[in-house]
């Protein structure tokens, strides 16, 4: 009797690790190459936000597939050539965030996410979008950089928003060159949580950096 | 034994984990045969599926054997789940249906332009309003830019397809603002009293307008006011004319905000440089202020108040026609005040409840004297209060349909007196509305409605029915008509003399098309107006006056074809005639031009952070009373055409922390000749133009907004 219990017992974590190890592969797999640049083409982006979706639709208490299928459906919108995706898209992603954020609250990668949606919308119509999405867009950084100070995408996008905005309106290329290095130096000492956890961006920050020293 | 046991179990389950692979593909296409890439499909609670290609097929296995729910989902389209077996081979053919969602439902167009930030598919935004040239930032001069509006620059108001300035109702939130512009002293019209960035959205309606609304036979000016602010902010404003502070708080929890703001301007030293045509005997002098408050009470219910007090002064000489070699003064002090109170809250089941109460009162004293000719100087008070509230309850019915009721009350007492002579009187106005936005599709509305108000000083009822259908043909296009009754009361110079008055009655009837996409649209109108009882002066005051007004209507927005430029053009056709007053027979009033014409560009260059903008205006000549005439050739001469050319240039920067703008704006830049009619003495024998007070304009001003931290005015520019 006893040993029957053990035996059911030891089949259920099994099963559970089964499960967990096909999550944290599928996972792995489509995470893996986040940072290559050949990811961001249109059919690209679109298959992995789908797979993220199927991913987090099935596991439902997993908030990362949640995460990156908004991830990916950002990076949708800033590459559409078609300015009337945007808000489609970045709606999209502003319901998969709502959905991460329910099963864990607080977090600085979901704000940091949220400043680039409010960027992306921005796009759509400067002009009269400006007033409300600019000040939206710095102040989830605000947020980002609060809950998690040591977050590299913090001041990779902080550095990003010194690039390119014009000097009139406060921007400057060597603040954004300080910022991006301060960035890469935090990519350096970053710690992802797990293989899986949002690790993305030194490449790109490298990039900027680039840009920056130009 | 455990590990036997162990063992043997494991072993007994190895079939589950080693299951079959099974193949799915097939094609997903949409309503009209066309193949949609990029549709997810899944196997639900399960990771297997696939993306499609950009020929709309996808092929993929799964190891979940037996029935399972296939889903298939495409922004844009409605998701799809179906019932499968993946046992058995499956080649699938999914056809995806268009999801119905809010931006390609159809809406009430007909007769309404609209600016709005958080609606899609509107025509203007509020800023659109603050950045044409020759507006002065002033809601009015923009709206004449719009077909329908007449550029009519000599009296106050907004003349609309063939009415009156007094036919067009202001509203704020819903409550009716009586005096929405600043006192003026003849030919000189009045601005606005109230800043645009008030406003989130503004609605103009050329007619057909909803039966929310009544006592305006010819348009409504809707006015919604903003929530709250985004942040705290201060600003400052400082220009040739006068200066301007205000502040703005948000609480900290984010659920309240209050505003103040105050502004002082004098023309005086503007008019010792730039000599206006009239010699400048009193100010002119304004001081404004305005304050507001924000409460959100619960995570649907909204309390606001706004109101704004003013204190204006000016005065004026002019040779006197009447008396050649004599000056004719000309002095008026208005002071003015208008709350606005209004509570919004969901009352569940998909019912709101709207209360508002609004008290506004103005105070005009005017003083014209000959100078020197020992005529008995003549004092004009005119003071009037309104008192109203407003009830309304709207219950939203299925995803889109809506009905609306409720109920409105007004108390106005109108006091006015002439030298010694006085006439008052009081009104209670009392009026109920039923209306319903009903979706029979979701390309097709009708609004049916109806309103019905009673004035204790006319002590009648009446009734207005009001209807509309909009149908959308495709994405882009739709197709309106509208009709309906509009009665409003005479204007209380009238009423004050003779009781016995009716209402004046108008009925529209309007046809509409548009297409709206996301860089152009175009609209186009036809309309017919019926004007009945309307008041004449001669031989008593009675209602027996009546005219109409028709027309055709074109409108062209474009945002893509110039890089960094946006413009659009608006052409108004009307024909109208109308016997009031005390005309003799039917005529083209002097109010109204058949044709007028706006353009409006504004280009922005990045390289110096400039906005520059212009607006050009035309009308054609409106007819002026000739007394040396024969009476069958009343109003048969016209005056020249209307031509005004603005140029505005607007340079964005920061100063410190302050987001600040340099404003330079030229009204009639080009100095054209404008005259509006002619004064006649009572001889006819001496007549004078109506010309504008300055020829040309020139406004120099600047705007800064403090507060703000500086990465908050970041532009990201990914």
């Amino acid at each position: 009797m006893k040993h029957t219990f053990l035996v059911l017992f030891l089949m259920g974590s099994l099963a559970v690790s089964a499960q967990s190890s096909r999550y944290t592969e599928a996972m792995a797999k489509q995470t893996a190459d986040l940072d290559s640049s050949s990811t961001f083409n249109p059919e690209n982006l679109q298959q992995k936000s789908n797979t993220f979706e199927r991913i987090a639709e099935a596991e439902k208490t997993q908030w990362l597939p949640y995460y990156y299928a908004a991830y990916m459906q950002i990076m949708q919108a800033f590459t559409s050539k078609d300015k009337s995706q945007i808000d489609p898209l970045t709606e999209k992603a502003t319901i998969n965030l709502d959905k991460a954020e329910a099963l864990i609250s607080k977090n600085s990668e979901i704000a940091c996410l949220r400043s680039l949606i409010a960027s992306a919308k921005l796009t759509v119509d400067p002009m009269n979008r400006g007033p409300v999405y600019g000040p939206e867009a710095a102040a989830q950084l605000v947020t980002a950089k609060t809950l998690n100070p040591e977050n590299p995408r913090v001041y990779m996008l902080e550095g990003q928003a010194l690039l390119f905005t014009p000097e009139q309106w406060g921007g400057s290329k060597t603040k954004a060159k300080t910022t991006l290095e301060l960035a890469l130096t935090k990519f350096a000492a970053f710690k992802p949580e797990s293989d899986i956890s949002p690790k993305w961006g030194e490449a790109y920050t490298r990039g900027l950096l680039q840009n920056a020293s130009k | 034994m455990t590990k036997i046991a162990l063992g043997t179990i494991l072993l007994a389950c190895c079939p589950l984990f080693l299951l079959a692979q099974f193949t799915i593909s097939g094609i997903v296409s949409n309503a009209k045969k066309h193949p949609l890439s990029g549709v997810n499909i899944s196997i639900k609670d399960s990771y297997d599926g696939a993306t499609t290609k950009a020929d709309g097929s996808f092929t993929f296995t799964t190891s979940v054997s037996g029935d399972v729910i296939l889903t298939a989902g495409l922004m844009g389209y409605q998701t799809l789940e179906m019932q499968i077996n993946t046992n058995a081979a499956q080649q699938l053919n999914i056809v995806l249906k268009n999801a119905v969602n809010a931006l390609r439902v159809v809406t009430i167009s007909a007769g309404s332009f609209e600016a709005s930030d958080d609606k899609k598919g509107t025509v203007l935004k509020p800023l659109d309003i603050a950045t044409t040239a020759g507006a002065g930032a002033d809601i009015v001069n923009a709206i004449k830019t719009l077909p329908g509006a007449q550029q009519t620059n000599d009296r106050e108001g907004l003349f609309v397809r063939g009415g009156t300035g007094y036919e067009t109702q202001t509203l704020i939130d819903g409550m009716l603002v009586r005096n929405p512009f600043f006192s003026s002293l003849p030919d000189v019209p009045g601005r606005g009293r109230f800043s645009p960035f008030l406003f989130k959205g503004t609605t103009f309606s050329s007619g057909g307008y909803s039966a929310q609304y009544g006592q305006g036979l010819s348009s409504a000016l809707i006015l919604e006011s903003t929530d709250l602010p985004q942040r705290s902010s201060s600003s400052v404003g400082l220009s040739v004319i006068g200066a301007s502070g205000g502040l703005e708080q948000l609480s900290k929890n984010k659920k309240s905000s209050y505003g103040i703001e105050a502004d002082y301007t004098n023309l005086a030293p503007y008019f010792k440089v730039l000599k206006p045509k009239q010699t400048v005997s009193l100010g002119p002098e304004i001081i404004g202020t305005s304050a507001n408050f924000r409460i959100k009470t619960s995570s649907t219910g909204m309390l606001k108040f706004y109101g704004y007090a003013n204190w204006s002064k000016m005065g004026f000489d002019n040779n006197s026609i009447e008396y050649p070699g004599y000056t004719e003064s000309f002095k008026l002090y208005n002071n003015n005040v208008y709350t606005n109170l209004t509570y919004k809250e969901s009352l569940g089941n998909n019912w709101h409840l709207y209360i508002g109460a609004s008290f506004s009162a103005n105070n005009d004293d005017i003083r014209a004297d000959t100078i020197s000719k020992n005529l008995i100087p003549t004092t004009i008070k005119v003071h009037s209060e309104l008192s109203q509230g407003r009830l309304m309850f709207y219950k939203n019915i299925g995803r889109f349909s809506v009905i609306r009721m409720g109920t409105e009350y007004q108390n106005a007492v109108e006091r006015s007196a002439f030298n010694t002579y006085n006439a008052n009187y009081t009104d209670n106005y009392n009026a109920g509305f039923l209306e319903g936005d009903i979706y029979f599709t979701p390309f097709l509305v009708g609004r049916i409605g109806g309103r019905t108000e009673h004035s204790s000083i006319i002590d009648k009822w009446n009734v207005a029915p009001r209807v509309s259908l909009a149908y959308k043909l495709n994405n882009f296009s739709q197709f309106s008509v509208a009709y309906g009754d509009y009665y409003q009361k005479p204007e209380p110079q009238y009423i004050r003399y003779d009781r016995g008055l009716d209402y004046m009655k108008a009925t529209h009837y309007i046809v509409s098309y548009q297409r709206v996409a996301s860089d152009y649209t175009f609209r186009t109108e036809l309309f017919y107006k019926k004007y009945t009882d309307l008041v004449k002066t001669v031989p008593s005051y009675n209602n027996n006056g009546s005219g109409y007004a028709q027309g055709i209507e074109l409108f062209w927005r474009d945002r893509k074809t110039i890089r960094n430029a946006d413009y659009w053009i608006s052409y108004s056709f009307l024909d109208t005639k109308r016997d009031y007053l005390n005309y003799p027979f039917r005529v083209q009033p002097d109010f109204a031009a058949k044709h007028t014409a706006s353009l409006v560009y504004k280009h922005f260059v990045e390289k110096i952070k400039t906005n520059l903008g212009v607006t050009y205006s035309f009308a054609s000549g409106r007819p002026y009373y000739n007394p040396n005439l024969p009476v069958d050739k009343f109003m048969s001469e016209k005056t020249m055409t209307y031509n005004a050319l603005s140029l505005s240039g607007s340079y964005l920067t920061s100063i410190r922390k302050a987001f600040t703008i340099l404003v330079v704006s030229v009204s009639n830049a080009m100095g054209n000749k404008q005259v509006f009619g002619y004064h006649y003495s009572t001889d006819g024998l001496r007549r004078s133009e109506i010309v504008p007070n300055v020829g040309r304009f020139i406004y120099l001003g600047m705007f800064m907004n403090f507060g703000i931290d500086r990465r908050q005015d970041v532009i990201n520019n990914l």
